[in-house]
């Protein structure tokens, strides 16, 4: 792959990272967090995927497939506590569950 | 023997410490121990009496020091022991009449839940009296005047858990208490003028110092005295002795009668000497002797509670011990005190034997008609009554009071008034004693025997007995010049210093005096509680004689005296000193003051640090608090600005 691509690509990646971030600090729907850090997920996998093609090594994919598995892993997790946290205070809301507050 | 005897007071103490020490035992044990030691001692001290017989009348004695208590400049007590024909003879007494209680005991108390403690108690005693009688110096002495004491505290309320034995076992204790406080004043003065106080050095030394009548001499033995009247229940201190009866029989029959209040009698008798030198203090004992032996026997005649009439009588032939002491025939006494034992003793076992069998019946008049029912108790108490009372001949109470009369009679200090007032003793203490024989034995029957003793009651009642009509022939001598084989005993210890002669006829008379006298009492108690004439019934139910009875029984008054004295003023006075001068000044100088500073000083500078640290604290608590807001958003916010401000300075520097 050549230098120029990689830049583009590099750059589709913070592009991508760019609006997860955003979407997850601007939505208040949990549900909607949750898909925007899968986003940021896969905007840091590309990443590696270009850094990996630039350099002609495997590293990059295998970072992916470490985040893959990562991402499989965190959804159910995540999941769970979106149900658990609608049925107990009927909202999806995140600004609505402040247990935690100090 | 002679270097052994140690031995003698340390085996009951032994056995003191065996039962107190020790876990709780059986009471087979308890009773094998006890008399055991008490047996054990008294052959001890058999053995030692035949090794001084032997010796023949010498007037020896015998120290035998163990080591030395203390060592003060120059005061340097031993723990000795001394013995002679005196000590000896109490503590043949001590330990004779010790054992046989002891066995009586272990019948009469043996249904009693404290069995081993009683027991512990009274080798305590036995172990006490003895120190006190062996006592080789004051301070031995004293120690052991104490030991008896607390053991008679303890005694007399052995059954504490009724409030008026604990009342009348304190009331022994105080009333004693004045007693050895004039004691332990007189042995200071003694020790402060003669600079020892080892009894025969005092003796030595005082003879050689002091002239008869020097006031050091008279002031000593007036305060020895008060010991003695306090020990020995003389009158004015002879209030606790009626209500000492609270304690059970035994106790009452070793030691309030037979050992413990005699010691007053053994201290004179041990000091007479000194009281040589003062007769201003000898006059007294006769006052005191005489005066309580007259009250003590008229109290007697009219109490119903049979073990206080024997009390009274026991107070009552103490004084004839203090009245033959003051004549200066400490011989005499001390044989009147040997015979007083036995039969004494007898008397209160007769009196357990009696409430033992009548279900703790201690009053005369619901007795009667026990003659058939309890027979051997029965003879018991007649020869008891009549050794007491002094029955001629056939008693051993007949030869010490004869010679007590007689002494009170023909002694320079003596006189015939002496004799009218023992006479006159003499015919109440018959009339009284066999006031007790008659109406417990005789008459109709008013309660019914539910137990008769058994062997280990009746076998110390029956030595006894035997006791009281042997003895006497000790103290017998076929010819009035030459003196008894007893009292020749005592003159080894207590040499006389001026012998005075009788004639066969002054002693015949004075035997034909006491005898008529005895007699006299023991018709007259027949007349008026066996016959009861009319006329006489009649008299005693007249205002003007129960007046008198009234004021007997309540032993001429003297607790009403001293509680309206002594009791109520003290009272008064300490209520009224409770909130005294000197409380109010500390209050008003030192506790309210303190009180002002403190209050002024409540906000000082160093509270308001402390203070201050305490708020910060909080308050950076709850400010740092606010940060937790609960929002996922804006802990993510701040994450995110974290890393971008990371990454910036990153890139930027």
């Amino acid at each position: 792959m050549s230098g120029p691509l990689v830049v583009h690509t590099m750059m589709l990646a913070g592009i991508l990272f760019a609006f997860g971030l955003i979407g997850f600090l601007a939505r208040r729907n949990v549900l909607f967090m949750l898909m925007s850090v899968e986003v940021m997920l896969n905007a840091a996998g590309l990443g590696f995927i270009a850094a990996g093609a630039r350099w002609g090594q495997a590293d990059g994919q295998i970072m992916f497939m470490f985040i893959l598995t990562l991402a499989a892993a965190e959804v159910p997790v995540a999941l769970a506590l979106v149900l658990q946290v609608h049925r107990r205070i009927r909202t999806l809301d995140a600004d609505a569950v402040t247990l935690m507050a100090g | 023997m002679l270097d052994w005897f140690w031995t003698i007071p340390a085996v009951p103490l032994v056995g003191f410490l065996i039962l107190t020490l020790g876990p709780s035992l059986p009471r087979a044990m308890v009773s094998g121990i006890a008399l055991g030691t008490s047996a054990l001692a008294a052959g001890l001290a058999a053995s030692l009496a035949v090794t001084l017989l032997h010796q023949g009348f010498h007037p020896v004695g015998h120290t035998q020091a163990l080591w030395t208590w203390m060592d003060l400049a120059g005061f340097t007590p031993r723990i000795a022991l001394y013995v002679d024909a005196l000590s000896m003879t109490m503590v043949m007494i001590i330990t004779g009449v010790g054992v046989l209680v002891q066995l009586y005991a272990t019948e009469y108390m043996s249904d009693d839940s404290d069995y081993q403690r009683f027991f512990a108690y009274m080798s305590l005693f036995v172990g006490a009296m003895l120190v006190l009688v062996l006592a080789d110096n004051f301070l031995l002495l004293f120690l052991g005047w104490e030991g008896v004491g607390l053991c008679s505290y303890l005694l007399i309320g052995f059954w504490y858990r009724d409030l008026l034995n604990g009342l009348a076992a304190r009331k022994a204790f105080i009333v004693n208490r004045i007693g050895d406080t004039a004691m332990i004043v007189g042995l200071c003065l003694l020790f402060t003028e003669l600079g020892t106080l080892e009894i025969q050095a005092v003796l030595r030394q005082a003879a050689l110092q002091w002239t008869i009548g020097h006031p050091m001499a008279i002031a000593a033995t007036a305060l020895l005295l008060g010991a003695a009247v306090g020990k020995s229940a003389q009158i004015p201190l002879q209030v606790w002795l009626p209500d000492a009866m609270a304690g059970p029989t035994p106790v009452s029959a070793l030691i309030h009668s037979a050992t413990m209040v005699t010691a007053g009698v053994y201290l004179i008798a041990r000091t007479h000497t000194l009281f040589a030198l003062a007769p201003a203090t000898q006059t007294a004992i006769v006052v005191i002797g005489t005066t309580t032996m007259l009250f003590a026997a008229s109290s007697a005649l009219v109490q119903r509670d049979i073990k206080r009439i024997f009390a009274y009588s026991t107070i009552s032939q103490l004084g004839y011990m203090f009245m033959a002491l003051g004549v200066g025939a400490a011989g005499t006494a001390i044989f009147h005190l040997f015979t007083h034992a036995c039969f004494k003793a007898l008397l209160f076992l007769v009196a357990g034997a009696l409430m033992f069998s009548l279900h703790h019946e201690k009053d005369l008049l619901n007795m009667g008609g026990l003659r058939r029912d309890l027979p051997f108790v029965f003879w018991a108490a007649v020869i008891g009554a009549a050794s007491l009372s002094g029955l001629p001949f056939i008693t051993a109470g007949f030869f010490s009071k004869d010679q007590i009369l007689l002494q009170a009679w023909r002694s320079p200090s003596g006189g015939l008034w002496l004799l009218t007032a023992g006479l006159l003793g003499s015919m109440l203490t018959a009339l009284y004693s066999f006031r007790v024989v008659f109406l417990a034995f005789f008459g109709d029957k008013h309660s019914e025997v539910t137990r008769s003793p058994g062997w280990r009651m009746t076998v110390p009642m029956g030595v006894l007995a035997a006791l009281s009509l042997g003895v006497g022939w000790l103290g017998w001598s076929a010819r009035a010049e030459e003196p008894s084989w007893f009292l020749r005993l005592m003159d080894t210890a207590m040499p006389v210093h001026q012998p005075y002669l009788v004639t066969d006829a002054q002693a015949g008379t004075i035997a034909l005096l006491a005898s008529g006298a005895a007699l006299l009492g023991t018709g007259l108690a027949y007349l008026m509680y066996m016959q009861r004439p009319a006329v006489l019934e009649s008299v005693g139910e007249t205002e003007a004689v129960q007046t008198i009875r009234r004021f007997l029984l309540r032993g001429w008054g003297f607790n009403w005296v001293y509680r309206w004295t002594i009791q109520k003023p003290f009272g008064y006075l300490a209520r009224t000193a409770k909130v005294d001068i000197l409380d109010q000044g500390y209050e008003r100088l030192i506790m309210r003051p303190f009180l002002w500073i403190a209050d002024i000083n409540r906000d000082d500078a160093l509270d308001r640090v402390y203070g201050g640290l305490t708020r910060l604290v909080e308050q950076s608590a709850v400010t740092a608090g606010r940060l937790q807001t609960g929002q996922v958003r804006w802990y993510s916010t701040v994450l995110v600005a974290g890393a971008l401000g990371l990454a910036g300075f990153a890139v930027l520097s």
